[in-house]
Formats: structure tokens, C-alpha cells, sequence
């Protein structure tokens, strides 16, 4: 899948030697990994490995406790979510974490929040330059929503919603954003062999057609080993390997860590 | 039958996110506000108006302030009352002070004061939620009308503690004082009311309002879209203590003419409370329902009774209002959380299949 014409730039995202812990336990150790402009890049690993809490890092949950995070050539210092929001990056969450009270155009409406500009005072009118900046942007969000094919529900509250297609809406409130760095947590949990290939194919195209760079995390080995460029593995906390896909399926400790061998 | 959307394409998103999408909305809201503009003041009486719609429309105005608090930005209340008094205490001091400022820019200073009282109590929303929230403004609501209860300043060192409003017009029409007519007090409060809850309805509709809502269904999501949570809660403690704040005036002004702190005490808190609950969180219409709702329940109970000729003593009415209250909201809490909004919208959605429902 790699060579598809696609550009893999340079270095987008950069983490060196982060750790984190809470309390006594160690979430994460030392883990260097980088994301290069352009790739799918998975993060993968048994229960508890620490992916999450590396995504957590990333978009500024969580402060490592120790190391660096460059992103965009540029030393990041502890950042508020809502900052890391305003540089690029995007996430989903394991578990769908939509605005249950607002319909499907509302959320992803809602994606674009931080590229609207006008004031407080033309909102009071809904009139003007508001109006004419609700319509500019429903125009992006309704490209989105052909592209997920969301189309007939538009207008649903998303509580109402399937499991599957929540996790749709979500990724299109994500891309909502236009992010140079899009956080999938867990994709394609809970889904069926359908709708997990349809995912498959939406991460694909975004990839391909936006250039978005995608991290990762997903537990199912088969879509990871398909459609990820380099893959970074997880263990307790610490990184076992780094590579492309059959580097990795390959590799001694990640077979060890998934099987459970023990070594000899 | 009638009340249908089909055969009206919409070729625009400009025409597919108006206010009322459906014709028959459209005409339904003008229908209503040419009735309320033109129609009441001619055929209603002075009792029904300054008795009845007044309040009525004073309430809906302090309902809506709260409903974008607590039902669009989910952050739980009950300086309600509180607030309500600043802005009166506001609009007493500013009128006084300035006698020639006109009315109208007064009390929406007044709002302006309100507004700012309610940023300085809603700051602690930023670390507490919920009930604890609901308990910091408590603190809110009774340090305010302690304030204006010991501090003679507010009330210009009147010995009673009462404020009288003193006599003000517009375009030449007294709305307030003794020679305001109650035709031109209630048309000065649905000017306002209407203006105002249009511009709520603007604001909830929009980037400001899909903030408040993505505060209130899940704040962390939120703020990973890049959404500040401070400010945007503070946003909506702003802008609903301003609803609440011109409402407080109103009332002070124009419903009651004279006012003590007391009026604006925990009760009046709990009573818009019930209002957007019973009428319907997260919804303008709804900050209207359950006005009109609250107002008229002990005018029914008021009425009925006497009617069907079971007369009840006044101390039962008082003690019935508080049963229905509190057994309705109950009721409207497990069965329909979202209120006679609600309500109505399923009505109307059912009235689109009728009669044919299949």
C-alpha cells in the first residue's frame, strides 16, 4: 500500500523519550517514535500498553512527565487541548464522544468551530457577514458528509443514530477541522466486517485525497498490517519495535508480546 | 394535513437553515405576532394585561436567560433570582442617577451590569459541575440580595428598602410610573421580549450556540475541537444573566412599579427553574411554555374550582400549586425530559402523517 504515488514528507510530529506516569505507575517509558508528513502511521500493542495515553500526550490531555514533543519542527510546551486544536490536530475517541443532544450537521458543523471568525454581536444578528459565514462553511461540512455518505442523516439527532455510523459522524466532525494531523483512537472498534471495510476505505481517501497524516491505534492486526505505512508497538509502556508492517509482524518481541511466548 | 413540508424544495442552505424552514411556521409566527402587537392590546382588559401577560412576558425573558445557562450550556443555576435583582437595582440606580437617559438604554445597561455580576460567579464553573455548581451560585443569589437588602446606597437611603421606578417614556408614551397606561407598559415589554428572544434564538442557532451545546453534551470532546472552555462559559453565564438582568428591570419597572430585594429571593430562582424544566431545556419556545404555564396554573386553579362549584380557600390554592408543581415535575423529569417543547414538536410531527399515519 505504500507505493501509491502518495508523498511521504518529512517529520511532522516528533516524540523523544516522553514518559509519563500517574502516581506509581508508569503508563509510559521512554518512548521515541516520529510522524512523518503525509503517512498512516499505527500505534499498536496489548491492553494497557499505553497507546491511548500516547495519543493523550500528543493532543495535550495529558503532560508527559519527562521528554519532548516537537511538532511542526517547533519544541511543544505544555499545551491545552484547545491549543493543540488550534495548531492541526484532530482526534476521534475510542469511545464515540459526539454531542448527543445536536443533530449530525450540527456536530460536524461544530468541527469548524475554530475556522469561523465572526464576532459575538453579528451572531446576535444571524444576519451579514454571520449568515454568509454559516453558509460558506455548511457548504464544506455538506462535501463531508457526500463523502462519508451521510447524506439522509443529515438531520438526525445523533443519540438516534447506529453504532457504526457514529463513529462515521465522528471522523467527519474530525475532518471537519481541516487537521494536518488527524488521532484515530480505535477506528474500527465494535464493528463488523462491513463497516469496518468501509472505515478502511474513508481513512484511505482522506490519506489520499486531503493529504491528511493519520495516527492510529487499532487492534485489529489484519487492518493495521493493510493500510498503516510504519507501525510503532507498545509494551507496558515501553516501544518493542518500529518499522514498516512486516518489519514488525516479524520481529521476535512483538510476536513474544502478542502470543505471549516466553523467551528463551 | 395542513401542516406539512412537502412540495417546498429548498435550493439554498441560506433557506434550508432559516428559523422556521416550513411555511406554515412562517405564517403560524406572524399570525401570532400581529394577535400579540395589535390584536390583545385592543380587546384586553387592564387586569388581563398587567396581571396576566405582563408578567407572563417578564417571566419567558428571565426563563430564556436561564434556559441558555443551564439548558444550552448545561451549566446548572440558581442565582437566577440574583441576577434578576441586579439588573432592577441597576436600572433603579442608573435611572436615578441619569433622569434624562432614555428607558430603553437603561435597562440595557442594567443588563450590561447584570451581565458582568454573572461573569464574576460563573468563574468557579470552570472547576466544579453540576450540583456543586448549582450550589456556587446559590451563593450568588443570596449574597446579591443580602447586598441590596443591608447596603441603603442601592436603594438611594430609602427607609423602607423599596425601590419605586420612577416615571419614564418613550416616543412620548409613559411606560413607567403611575400615568403609564397598561397597554403601553405590555407593548414596551413585548418590544423587548420579542427583539430579545429573537436575538437568543440568533445566537443559539449559530457558532455561539453550537459552542454552548458542545460544552453541555461533552466538554472534553469539546475542547479537543478547540473549543475554550472558560470563555465559553462565561460567554453564556454573561449573556444569561443580561436576559435576566433586563428581566429583573422589567419586573421592577413595569410589572410592579416598586420592588423590594426580597421579590427576587431563592423562590424566584426555583420558579424559572421549574419554567425551563417544565417548558423544555435547550429550547426557546420552551422558555415560553413554561411562562405561560407557571403564570396561568394558579389562575386556573384560581378559577376552575369556583366554576365547577367546589370554591377553594386561598391558603389551599397556594398549597395545591405547590403539589401540581412538584408532581409535574417529576412527571416531566422521568417521562419527557425536554419539556412541553418537546411536547409540541412531536405533536407536530405527528401532525405532518396525519390523517394518514402509515
Amino acid at each position: 500500500m505504500a507505493n501509491k504515488g502518495r508523498v511521504i514528507g518529512d517529520t511532522l510530529l516528533k516524540v523523544e523519550n516522553v514518559s509519563l506516569g500517574f502516581g506509581g505507575v508508569k503508563a509510559l517509558t521512554d518512548v521515541s517514535f516520529d510522524i512523518r508528513k503525509g503517512e498512516i502511521r499505527a500505534i499498536i500493542g496489548p491492553n494497557g500498553a499505553g497507546k491511548s495515553s500516547m495519543l493523550n500526550c500528543i493532543n495535550g490531555f495529558y503532560h508527559p512527565s519527562a521528554g519532548q514533543i516537537t511538532y511542526k519542527g517547533q519544541v511543544r510546551k505544555q499545551m491545552r487541548p484547545h491549543e493543540t486544536a488550534a495548531g492541526g490536530i484532530a482526534r476521534t475517541f475510542q469511545n464515540i464522544a459526539l454531542f448527543r443532544g445536536m443533530s449530525t450537521l450540527d456536530n460536524i458543523m461544530t468541527g469548524r468551530l475554530l475556522k469561523m471568525k465572526r464576532g459575538f454581536w453579528w451572531h446576535c444578528l444571524h444576519w451579514g457577514p454571520a449568515l454568509r459565514e454559516e453558509i460558506e462553511h455548511r457548504e464544506h461540512v455538506e462535501r463531508i458528509i457526500d463523502f462519508l455518505e451521510i447524506q439522509a442523516i443529515r438531520k438526525t439527532p445523533v443519540g438516534r443514530l447506529p453504532y457504526g455510523l457514529q463513529k462515521r459522524v465522528e471522523l467527519g466532525r474530525a475532518l471537519a477541522a481541516e487537521p494536518d494531523l488527524l488521532l484515530l483512537d480505535e477506528p474500527m472498534a465494535g464493528m463488523n466486517l462491513e463497516e469496518k471495510e468501509d472505515m478502511c476505505r474513508f481513512i484511505l481517501d482522506v490519506n489520499e485525497e486531503f493529504g491528511t497524516t493519520i495516527a492510529l491505534i487499532e487492534h485489529d492486526m489484519g487492518v493495521v498490517m493493510d493500510i498503516s505505512d510504519r507501525v510503532v508497538v507498545l509494551e507496558y509502556g515501553r516501544k518493542i519495535a518500529d518499522g514498516t508492517p512486516d518489519e514488525v509482524k516479524s520481529d521476535k518481541r512483538v510476536i513474544d508480546a502478542y502470543l505471549g511466548v516466553p523467551h528463551e | 394535513m395542513f401542516y406539512r413540508e412537502s412540495g417546498q424544495f429548498k435550493s439554498a442552505y441560506a433557506a434550508d437553515q432559516a428559523m422556521f424552514p416550513i411555511l406554515q411556521d412562517r405564517i403560524g409566527m406572524a399570525v401570532i405576532l400581529a394577535v400579540a402587537f395589535v390584536g390583545v392590546p385592543m380587546v384586553a382588559n387592564d387586569y388581563f394585561l398587567s396581571t396576566l401577560l405582563i408578567p407572563f412576558l417578564i417571566f419567558a425573558l428571565a426563563a430564556i436567560g436561564l434556559n441558555i445557562l443551564t439548558g444550552y450550556c448545561g451549566q446548572l443555576s440558581l442565582g437566577t433570582g440574583g441576577f434578576m435583582a441586579c439588573g432592577a437595582f441597576a436600572a433603579y440606580k442608573l435611572a436615578t442617577a441619569l433622569p434624562e437617559m432614555n428607558i430603553v438604554v437603561v435597562f440595557l445597561l442594567s443588563g450590561f451590569v447584570s451581565a458582568a455580576v454573572g461573569v464574576v460567579f460563573g468563574v468557579p464553573s470552570l472547576r466544579i459541575k453540576g450540583f456543586y455548581l448549582a450550589v456556587a451560585t446559590l451563593a450568588a443569589q443570596f449574597f446579591l440580595i443580602w447586598l441590596f437588602t443591608k447596603v441603603p446606597w442601592f436603594v438611594n437611603y430609602s427607609a423602607s428598602g423599596v425601590i419605586s421606578a420612577p416615571p419614564r417614556d418613550v416616543f412620548g408614551f409613559y411606560v413607567t410610573g403611575i400615568e403609564a397606561t397598561a397597554e403601553a407598559k405590555y407593548i414596551f415589554c413585548l418590544s423587548f421580549v420579542a427583539v430579545l428572544a429573537l436575538v437568543a434564538k440568533n445566537l443559539v442557532r449559530g457558532r455561539v450556540g453550537r459552542a454552548w451545546m458542545a460544552i453541555r453534551d461533552m466538554d472534553i470532546a469539546a475542547e479537543i475541537i478547540g473549543i475554550k472552555p472558560l470563555q465559553t462559559k462565561l460567554l453564556a453565564f454573561a449573556v444569561s444573566s443580561f436576559y435576566c438582568g433586563v428581566a429583573g428591570a422589567l419586573w421592577a419597572f413595569i410589572y410592579t412599579s416598586s420592588v423590594e430585594a426580597l421579590a427576587f429571593d431563592i423562590n424566584r430562582s426555583f420558579q424559572i427553574l421549574f419554567m425551563i424544566i417544565i417548558g423544555g431545556l435547550g429550547s426557546i419556545l420552551g422558555s415560553f411554555l413554561g411562562a405561560a404555564f407557571i403564570v396561568l396554573l394558579p389562575i386556573f386553579l384560581n378559577v376552575v374550582p369556583t366554576a365547577i362549584g367546589v370554591p377553594l380557600s386561598t391558603a389551599m390554592i397556594a398549597h395545591m400549586e405547590f403539589m401540581i408543581f412538584g408532581a409535574l415535575i417529576i412527571f416531566f423529569l422521568i417521562v419527557e425530559p425536554h419539556g412541553l417543547a418537546r411536547l409540541w414538536q412531536l405533536g407536530k410531527e405527528k401532525l405532518r402523517l396525519w390523517p394518514f399515519p402509515h
